[in-house]
């Protein structure tokens, strides 16, 4: 909770110092350093097993589920060290909210779905059915989902197709005014139609959060992010504005990359 | 299995040699496929053959001198009477839902609890060896617990309430209840499994602690899961017979508190069918008695059953 620190680095939403972790024996990331801008999407590209979906997973730290995971260095986010010891995990997950690879709705209606988290970070009485109503309809429209779902708000969350799966998935995170959006591939589950419309709403959520997906997909890079971050085998080879990284690679690694030559 | 190997004389004859013939790896497939045919289906002839039976013997009875109202409402039991026998079965259906009832009251939060911190809590070896602990107190036989209810439950209900007897529904519902919770923990365990990872991993990832995971998560969506577990124990509790005739007294009874003795169906029908003539009235309303915890196992055993298929649609 340095708040000098908070200042001063306020352009940059996720810092990281010499950050590397472990599962088990294996070190999956070496001293990641990196600066992520606020308020744009960054991807993360490199090759299967390359440390992306780790990097992202341990900035809400969503990792410690797997109980060998081991974490050296720092991450802060907003200028405040989510593995400080006296950070309150609860509070860093609702900052940094994750969407998931496969869409993961709750077995519960669309509604509780969205009011999930919302009714777990608030702390005073229970809000009133009208303001539930009122944060269920804001987030669906948000991700572009409540026409489609108006009628059926109490149908089942995993009824829903796949594409308006995820866009639930995204939806259920904004009640609770995240600052950071993390997105694990969120479209590689989608058909081509529906990688479009969630790629289109994540287009459209960026400024008023900082989003930080990790794809497989170049192209989806490329057309949908502002600045690019190169990972393999767990270190961080280049990190610049999307459209230089695509066109001016400056590491050999990133060219050979970008142009097929692995991966 | 001369599958073309004496024969290396060229494509023309490997295949065309063996066309018509049966191997024997063919005859062994067919013979294992009727056996396990016969196997799977045996169950069906089994289950219809012992309602068959236990109703052609009862039947006699129940169309000729049984009295629905005296059967169900009376719990005058007393089918050994040389001039006026009475078949009212209500102390012993009363005897069998009440042991049953506190077995279930004890059983259900003990079983729920310890699957719930087997399945969601425990790490590594402490599951481990839970697991294989809770299996094991499953495989104790009833009349061992019987044995303990006869001789470790008795004194010390004797002692610790100052009542005349220990043989009574709390007894017999204690022990009831430690014999079904370990099957209940495992059947109820296996459903807390079944929930999908991805649910718990969303779930914390938006913040939730571990408890609102298993309470606002895994409990709601492994519902039916737990509820046929709980319905599973409710069948074994009514069958159960050795136990609750060594622990309840064995006494015909309608109970007024835990603290008195009763008589169960099973341990009625395990007692007295020994001592009746073959094809007495006697014996045949035991059979009737047969009939009527057929039945009602069925029924419980077929919710269960329904409302696993409930969570298999849904998952």
């Amino acid at each position: 909770m340095d708040s000098p620190a908070a200042t001063v680095t306020s352009d940059f939403a996720i810092q990281t110092d010499k950050l590397s972790l472990w599962y088990g024996s294996f070190q999956a990331l070496f001293d990641v350093d990196l600066q992520i801008k606020q308020g744009i999407i960054t991807s993360l590209i490199g090759p299967s097993g390359c440390g992306k979906s780790t990097f992202l997973r341990s900035i809400n730290r969503i990792n410690e589920r797997l109980g060998y995971v081991r974490t050296t260095g720092r991450i802060e986010v907003l200028g405040h060290d989510i593995y400080a010891p006296d950070v309150e995990l609860v509070q860093v997950r609702k900052q940094v909210g994750m969407v998931f690879q496969r869409p993961n709705p709750l077995p519960i209606s669309i509604r509780d779905n969205v009011l999930f988290g919302y009714g777990i970070h608030n702390k005073g009485p229970k809000p009133s059915k009208e303001d539930q109503d009122r944060v269920v309809e804001d987030a669906l429209k948000t991700v572009l989902l409540w026409d489609q779902v108006k009628d059926r708000l109490r149908h089942k969350g995993t009824s829903l197709s796949l594409e308006e799966q995820q866009k639930l998935c995204i939806a259920r995170l904004l009640p609770v005014k995240p600052t950071v959006l993390l997105m694990d591939e969120p479209c590689s589950a989608l058909d081509p139609k529906g990688t479009e419309a969630v790629e289109e709403l994540i287009w459209q959520l960026r400024g008023e959060y900082t989003i930080v997906i990790v794809t497989h997909n170049m192209a989806q890079a490329r057309r949908a992010s502002e600045e690019c971050i190169f990972m393999l085998l767990g270190e961080v080879i280049e990190h610049e504005p999307t459209e230089d990284m695509f066109v001016t690679p400056k590491q050999q690694q990133t060219a050979d990359y970008i142009e097929g030559r692995y991966g | 299995m001369r599958n073309g190997g004496d024969k290396p004389g060229g494509p023309k004859a490997g295949p065309g040699a063996n066309w018509d013939r049966l191997g024997a790896s063919w005859f062994i497939d067919k013979g294992v496929q009727v056996l396990v045919f016969v196997g799977g289906t045996s169950a069906i002839i089994f289950v219809v053959g012992i309602f068959v039976f236990i109703t052609r013997e009862g039947w006699p009875f129940i169309r000729d001198t049984l009295d629905f109202a005296e059967f169900f409402g009376s719990p005058r039991w007393n089918p050994t009477s040389d001039h006026n026998p009475t078949y009212g079965a209500l102390a012993l259906i009363v005897g069998t839902a009440s042991v049953t009832g506190l077995a279930m009251l004890i059983a259900i939060p003990f079983s729920l609890g310890a699957a719930i911190y087997i399945a969601e809590f425990a790490q590594g070896r402490t599951r481990e060896v839970l697991k294989v602990l809770v299996e094991m107190l499953a495989a104790i036989p009833s009349v061992v617990w019987g044995f303990i209810g006869l001789t470790v439950m008795n004194p010390l209900i004797i002692d610790m309430f100052n009542v005349p007897v220990g043989l009574t529904v709390l007894n017999s519902g204690l022990i009831l209840g430690l014999m079904a919770a370990p099957i209940m923990t495992t059947i109820a365990e296996d459903a807390l499994k079944a929930v999908p990872d991805g649910y718990r991993e969303a779930a914390e990832a938006m913040g939730a602690t571990k408890l609102q995971v298993v309470f606002k998560v895994v409990l709601p969506a492994a519902k039916n899961g737990l509820v046929a577990a709980v319905l599973l124990g409710v069948g074994r509790g009514f069958g159960e017979t050795m136990a609750v005739l060594m622990a309840s007294g064995h006494s015909v009874n309608l109970p007024t508190s835990v603290f008195d003795s009763v008589r169960a169906l099973t341990a009625t029908i395990a007692a007295e069918l020994g001592e009746t003539a073959h094809g007495s009235d006697h014996y045949r309303v035991l059979f009737t008695l047969g009939i009527f915890l057929f039945i009602v196992t069925f029924i419980i055993n077929l919710l269960a059953d329904i409302f696993v298929r409930g969570v298999r649609k849904k998952g």
